[in-house]
């Protein structure tokens, strides 16, 4: 089965011509001297020839004025980059990374490097404290405002929801 | 000799756009001349049509979704930007649009095994065993056998073979790897190989 499997692999790749040079090869010879061989390649050359002659089907005649008659009524958009403001994107990238940073030297302005080569990392890590910066009443606020944020956007979502469904009907 | 205004106008720019190529009667199309876009419609509606088909399995909702695809592509073809080529761009409206409408189906396209969706595909042409015995042209053959096929094998084969993209095309379409694209088509190829030898166990062995 995967020897089977594996010839028709490799004869499709050799049909499409997407096998590499050193397959193509060692296919060109098995071809040539193995039976089995000869008789897949010939068969999947007759499924690869009637696949590329299959016919394209044609939608009904009045497709074209449909499809036109459609589109006199719409607008074409606006390219998505034109209304996308990069400067958005820049900045709140440029706030997260202020964050990042900010946190990082604050945390490694504490640690301790003249207490010697005993005291590990992991100890000197554990010893940071963020709480002066970041307390829970500055977490519980957060949170607050993305979980109000976020059921600003479910409302939104459900709105736009019930107009389509409207609209629909 | 036309139906009306609208028939006229169509008429005119597919025979004014036919001279052009696809990024041209584009920015015709952006630069406001909107009766343009028939020269595209005119172009790829039996691609279009086609691979819509192979997805939905069913000509009037495939000409609905197929009409949906190319008033899409209208509505954002200032996101065009020409990195890729337009059909390459188009298939994968075609694509998102058919996912859409057979998720709103409730068919699973995903399930490459699922047993219903080849239940489905089978009973959808329940008097085509009764037909073998007629002797159909392989050409038709092959499209029946396809239409047999679940709608990611369908639609694969479509793109290869009919819609001139290559793998790397394909691959881009349906938002994989080029490797799995190719595994894909193998393995739809296979299975197509196996429907025909089911279905038209008698044309075949006549073409042999």
């Amino acid at each position: 089965m995967n020897t089977q499997h594996n010839m028709e692999e490799s004869l499709w790749n050799f049909i499409d011509g997407t096998i590499s040079a050193s397959e193509k090869t060692v296919v060109e010879k098995l071809l040539q001297t193995n039976a089995d061989w000869k008789a897949k390649y010939s068969e999947l050359l007759q499924v690869n020839e009637l696949l590329q002659s299959s016919e394209l089907e044609a939608p009904s005649l009045r497709f074209s004025k449909n499809v036109m008659e459609q589109i006199s009524k719409l607008h074409i958009a606006p390219a998505t980059k034109s209304y996308i403001n990069k400067k958005i994107i820049w900045g709140i990238g440029f706030f997260f990374i202020t964050m990042f940073v900010g946190f990082l030297i604050y945390g490694i302005g504490q640690i301790n490097f003249s207490a010697g080569e005993e005291v590990s990392w992991s100890k000197n890590l554990n010893k940071i404290d963020f709480s002066k910066i970041f307390s829970n009443t500055w977490v519980n606020a957060f949170m607050m405002i993305n979980v109000i944020l976020g059921l600003v956007l479910l409302d939104s979502y459900f709105t736009n929801k019930r107009k389509e469904f409207r609209k629909e009907a | 000799m036309y139906c009306n205004l609208t028939d006229y106008h169509v008429v005119l720019s597919i025979r004014m756009s036919t001279g052009l190529n696809d990024n041209e009667i584009i920015s015709k199309v952006l630069s406001g001349d909107h009766q343009a876009y028939a020269g595209l419609v005119s172009r790829y509606q039996n691609y279009v049509f086609t691979l819509t088909l192979r997805m939905v399995k069913n000509r009037e909702d495939a000409e609905e979704v197929a009409q949906d695809v190319f008033i899409k592509a209208y509505k954002y073809l200032a996101d065009f930007r020409g990195a890729s080529k337009f059909t390459t761009w188009l298939y994968t409206i075609v694509n998102n649009t058919c996912i859409s409408f057979l998720r709103k189906k409730k068919l699973d396209i995903h399930s490459l095994d699922n047993e219903n969706v080849f239940e489905a595909a089978d009973s959808q042409d329940s008097g085509m065993r009764a037909n073998l015995i007629e002797q159909k042209s392989k050409l038709a053959m092959v499209n029946e056998a396809i239409g047999l096929l679940n709608p990611d094998d369908a639609q694969i084969i479509t793109l290869f073979y009919k819609a001139e993209q290559s793998l790397e095309e394909t691959a881009q379409v349906l938002g994989i790897e080029i490797n799995t694209a190719k595994v894909r088509l193998h393995r739809a190829r296979t299975r197509l190989k196996e429907k025909m030898e089911t279905y038209f166990a008698q044309e075949v062995r006549d073409l042999n």
